[in-house]
């Protein structure tokens, strides 16, 4: 069924747009139908709301909506906008795809436009006291100086809703009653994997709510994209998720590629995957290290760390840096590989196989970990579609969700390697996922680094590079989800708005769904085996 | 009784790039003079407070990463009695600031360094901590910690390598070496009007 014909039918003034990636422009007024149409229709079930994306067009705000669907494989753009910019109102899709909630939250926090319906409309990640909204063209940033006073964390929230005659009323929600005993867990806290603060409401020693509050390593890396060249840009890519360096960096590229229509050499792809692949595993080890550290087991977390310097050894030698390596540029790598690359890698495969047994040995079997991890903070499938919880959350929880697999992108389609997936969606599931991909990873590198081809490992590209007009929208499989990138272009040097698909938010946004119930120290669990790293969900 | 130039056990005097701060320090100390009796009891309390020198556990971003890398084997920052990393601010002795401190995080940040007790000691770690590094003209970040608190060490790297860190963390040992436990040279902090 051609999907342009079907919106079409339920939205005739729906305008196409032709260059880039196929988007739909629709009114706000019926854009709430549409949704729920696309959403539930049997032909249609566009399941997963991939990216949400707050939108200055100058004289109108809006929203980009990036859906896919699990079933069938076909994805659509939809764009909707409202010219108000005094008080810019746009329907809420809380109701479809739960993971709307704090990706509305956050447009509201950049550009001030309120969801109708959202029961939550509060700021996602600046203070409560922030003046104007700064992804908005015209912000002025003179009116938010350094404030020192101690920010004041409120009990109630608002919602913007719609009474019976169809009339916008303002409502007060209230998060926290007063009897109830809070908890507050972060920023600075050591199992909370960065400066993340959860509010945490208890019944005894059982959780009844966590609210999770972000916003404490907003850099604002998307709006400083816009001052940027596309070159410069890259730089920031590396420090989103600093576990996932090569894969965020390698996105940016391949969505600026993309848009260029510059074809990279086999010689980079293969680079690019293999360098991907050790990053995984990078990552992988760290998240083994702080589970088990996080669990008490010190001995593991030495374990992990040392065979974690034997990656950064390799990434050193060639691409100079540790843990942030600068690679990926736009149309190559920065440099060749290290002389002694293939050596090395080779060598710590052979290295790292029988140590994933010892680690096992060491931890997996253990009685504490057992118990603390199985049947602990459950995920459903559908809780994790809805949330869009990709990487090894959701492949824990019977998903597969791979961006390898389902958009082969570098070298992917042409290597053999196995989706890891496990039906559980327990703590146990997601740490095993991690353990038995770091497998897979060893065996895509396997049979890449014996054939890497001559050729040229940069493109030759323009001094200034100039992304053709339209939007681009580009994404790999990051160490812990599906990192996309979405460019909007008006043909100038500078990106008009670059915003990134963060593969932490959704972990964080399920925290609240999955302890429901669980005893406070199974928080520690949970947060330990979603694996999500702070300033990939802040940016 | 005079005071000589701080020596560490890891690394010569020679071999630090940056002595012009210390000899100014020991030409103040020795400008006003102190009792044999209690300046020994000094070198005596310094060369244990030098060597035990427990950090907070706070790390924002990418820094915090290289600063685990220093607890775990290869670095292993025990050998210069670094290792003790406290989750709770009181009982602290340092703050190493790894990472990006924002706007949202200035408040928290400043908060922990008040109820970190006296003698304290601020490291800052990694572009982001010194200037604001590559967020500088980010609306959100601060441009710098020492807008908010006073700072003894810089240490520069986008991360820093666990080399640096060491280095930096040394030049605060010869740092604490010469102080007077017992009042005089201790930073103060200014009261705020």
């Amino acid at each position: 069924m051609n999907i342009k014909d079907r919106i079409l039918e339920i939205v005739p003034e729906a305008q196409f747009a032709e260059q880039g990636d196929l988007t739909a422009t629709i009114p706000a007024e019926s854009f709430h139908a549409l949704a729920e149409k696309l959403r539930y229709d049997e032909d249609a079930q566009f399941d997963f709301l991939l990216s949400l994306t707050g939108m200055d067009w100058g004289e109108t705000l809006g929203v980009v909506y990036h859906l896919e669907s699990t079933k069938y494989g076909h994805s659509i753009v939809l764009k909707t906008m409202t010219a108000n910019r005094e008080n810019p109102e746009l329907p809420s899709v809380t109701d479809l795809w739960k993971t709307a909630d704090f990706n509305e939250r956050e447009v509201f926090d950049f550009f001030g436009i309120r969801f109708v319906n959202h029961s939550d409309m509060r700021r996602l990640y600046l203070r409560e006291d922030w003046v104007g909204y700064p992804l908005r063209k015209d912000y002025d940033d003179s009116l938010n100086p350094l404030r020192m006073t101690n920010e004041v964390t409120e009990d109630t929230t608002d919602e913007l809703s719609l009474d019976d005659e169809g009339n916008l009323v303002n409502k007060t929600n209230v998060l926290f009653e007063d009897k109830e005993y809070v908890v507050n867990i972060g920023p600075q806290h050591p199992a909370t994997h960065g400066v993340l603060r959860f509010r945490t409401s208890l019944e005894g020693e059982n959780i009844k709510k966590i609210e999770p509050y972000c916003g404490y390593i907003h850099r604002g890396i998307e709006k400083m994209n816009e001052s940027l060249t596309y070159p410069q840009t890259l730089a920031l890519t590396d420090r989103l998720d600093y576990l996932g360096a090569h894969q965020n960096r390698h996105a940016v590229c391949m969505c600026v590629e993309k848009a260029m229509g510059v074809e990279v050499s086999e010689r980079v792809q293969y680079i690019r995957t293999i360098m991907d692949e050790l990053q995984r595993i990078d990552s992988h080890l760290l998240f083994y290290s702080c589970a088990c550290m996080d669990l008490g087991a010190l001995t593991a977390f030495f374990y992990g760390f040392r065979d974690r310097e034997k990656i950064l050894d390799i990434f050193e030698a060639t691409t100079g840096g540790r843990l942030i390596q600068n690679y990926n540029t736009i149309g190559g790598v920065q440099a060749d590989i290290a002389p002694d690359f293939v050596k090395n890698v080779k060598e710590f495969i052979v290295y790292l196989r029988p140590i994933l047994k010892e680690y096992h040995d060491v931890f997996t079997g253990n009685v504490i970990t057992q118990q603390r991890f199985k049947n602990v903070g459950v995920l459903t499938r559908e809780d994790a579609i809805s949330f869009g919880a990709t990487g090894g959350t959701g492949r824990a929880s019977g998903w597969a969700c791979d961006t390898r697999k389902r958009k082969p992108y570098a070298m992917y389609g042409k290597v053999d390697f196995k989706e890891i997936v496990y039906t559980e969606g327990d703590c146990f599931a997601r740490y095993m996922v991690r353990m038995d991909e770091i497998l897979e990873s060893m065996k895509i590198i396997e049979q890449l680094i014996d054939n890497i081809p001559e050729g040229d490992y940069q493109v030759k590209m323009k001094p200034i590079i100039r992304v053709p007009e339209g939007n681009y929208f580009a994404s790999v499989e990051g160490s812990r989800g599906e990192f996309g990138v979405f460019i909007e272009s008006h043909g100038d040097k500078f990106p008009y708005r670059m915003k990134y698909r963060s593969t932490g938010l959704p972990l964080v946004s399920v925290v609240d769904t999955i302890t429901r119930g669980a005893k406070i120290a199974d928080l520690i669990s949970i947060g330990a085996t979603l694996d999500y790293v702070v300033p990939d969900i802040d940016r | 009784m005079e005071i000589k130039k701080p020596k560490i056990k890891s690394m010569q005097y020679e071999d630090f790039q940056d002595n012009e701060y210390l000899e100014k320090m020991v030409a103040e100390l020795n400008a006003e003079g102190t009792n044999v009796l209690l300046g020994k009891l000094d070198d005596l309390i310094n060369w244990g407070r030098s060597n035990s020198l427990w950090p907070l556990t706070f790390a924002t971003s990418c820094c915090g990463i290289e600063f685990m890398a220093l607890g775990a084997a290869r670095y292993d920052m025990a050998r210069f009695g670094f290792e003790v990393a406290r989750a709770s601010p009181r009982q602290a002795d340092m703050i190493m600031v790894c990472g990006t401190i924002t706007d949202r995080m200035a408040p928290v940040l400043k908060r922990l360094y008040d109820q970190m007790p006296e003698p304290k000691y601020v490291v800052a770690v990694g572009g982001c901590a010194v200037s604001g590094g590559p967020f500088k003209k980010s609306y959100h970040v601060v441009n710098g910690v020492d807008q908010i608190m006073p700072v003894d060490v810089y240490i520069p790297g986008c991360p820093p390598r666990p080399e640096s860190f060491y280095y930096g963390m040394m030049q605060l040992q010869r740092k604490v070496k010469l102080e007077k436990f017992f009042g005089g040279v201790n930073r103060k902090e200014k009261e705020e009007k």
